[in-house]
């Protein structure tokens, strides 16, 4: 079976690692604004940890790049879970690993493949952390991003469309985190405190879908 | 399991217990605490496993799996944790099957807890019965 998208974006070992490429450095970059999110609700570490985990993660790959998409995706949240130190670390280890380990041994994978594994991801975080939409977490950007996702490859999207909807989405689903009240984590303790401040995790997590999209829009030229 | 406690002398491993903090002078000294109240029974399996992966506060993945190798004797290993990212470690190692064979995250209060499972596992007590003493240290008010 040709897993390949019609319009010729192979979702391989080599998208995944430009991706991570990516993301590390988004990470990098946004790491101050993660931690300046954090120190209001949080304890302050988010930026920080995610660099620390990202940055490990892209040397470990780069010195050992797995062969196959979901090799990637496991060989990162492995990183991120021994890495990262916060509760973000075994968050996204879990999610990237078990949408890793749902790619399979697969070399090249199409987009709806990606999506139904990065569903089985999310859930696992959910289910991981008891959490649902409108608890003020990275599931209130996920959640939104496969959604669209969803939606936009039924649609007859491009890959490169969809992956721009996730993305568009999650971002929304963002700004949505501002006037929620924490029902997870430190936050939580805040109570009505926690409301008017955006969620790093969320934000975190849309900045990685976000980095999906640009992998798949350069990717797609 | 025969669900009997063993004599502190007998044959049967004793349980292991695995104090998971965010701060590792937490995890030690209460470590500390709980193997002093054993009432000199000096041999009980206990590691702390306590602060980040850069030493700082935070959560270890690497020193929790260190920890539970540690005192693995083969008759299970009881995991009590203090907050948030160490549940959530400890969730996502045995998730992954990546502690030992018979290693338990055990629902209970931090300090009482730890004090209740290493008395119970210092006596011979199996796994269960070491989980059911944490978890009863829930119940213990204190006014």
């Amino acid at each position: 079976m040709n897993a390949l998208p019609a319009d010729g974006t192979a979702i391989d070992a080599a998208f995944l690692r430009r991706w991570l490429d990516t993301a590390a450095t988004v990470i990098d970059r946004e790491s101050k604004r993660l931690t300046d999110l954090d120190s209001p609700i949080g304890d302050a570490d988010h930026g920080a940890n995610m660099r620390r985990g990202f940055l490990a993660a892209r040397t470990a790959v780069e010195q050992e790049p797995p062969d196959t998409p979901g090799g990637v995706l496991v060989a990162l949240g492995r990183q991120l879970i021994s890495t990262v130190g916060g509760a973000s670390g075994p968050l996204y280890g879990t999610l990237l690993r078990r949408t890793g380990k749902a790619l399979g041994d697969e070399p090249a994978v199409s987009a709806a493949q990606l999506r139904d594994a990065l569903r089985a991801g999310v859930e696992a975080v959910a289910q991981l952390g008891g959490g649902a939409v409108g608890d003020k977490t990275m599931l209130d950007a996920l959640y939104p991003a496969v959604d669209a996702l969803t939606a936009a490859l039924d649609g007859g999207g491009s890959t490169a469309e969809a992956f721009g909807a996730a993305a568009a989405a999650a971002d929304e689903g963002v700004r949505a985190t501002v006037p929620l009240r924490a029902r997870k984590g430190r936050a939580s303790y805040l109570g009505e405190r926690s409301v008017g401040h955006q969620d790093p995790g969320a934000t975190s997590a849309a900045l990685l879908i976000t980095a999906l999209a640009d992998t798949a829009k350069g990717a797609a030229v | 399991m025969t669900g009997a406690p063993a004599s502190p002398q007998g044959a049967a491993p004793l349980v292991g217990v695995v104090l998971v903090s965010h701060s590792a002078a937490v995890a030690e000294a209460v470590a500390e605490l709980a193997a002093g109240l054993t009432g000199g029974a000096g041999d009980v399996p206990v590691a702390p496993a306590g602060g980040g992966p850069d030493g700082g506060l935070g959560t270890s993945s690497d020193r929790i799996a260190a920890a539970a190798r540690s005192v693995d004797r083969g008759a299970g290993v009881a995991v009590i944790v203090d907050l948030g990212s160490a549940v959530l470690t400890v969730k996502a190692l045995l998730a992954e099957a990546e502690l030992p064979e018979g290693t338990r995250l055990v629902d209970a209060p931090f300090l009482e807890g730890a004090v209740a499972a290493v008395v119970t596992a210092s006596a011979g007590a199996d796994l269960a019965a070491v989980e059911a003493a944490a978890a009863e240290a829930y119940t213990y008010r204190k006014n």
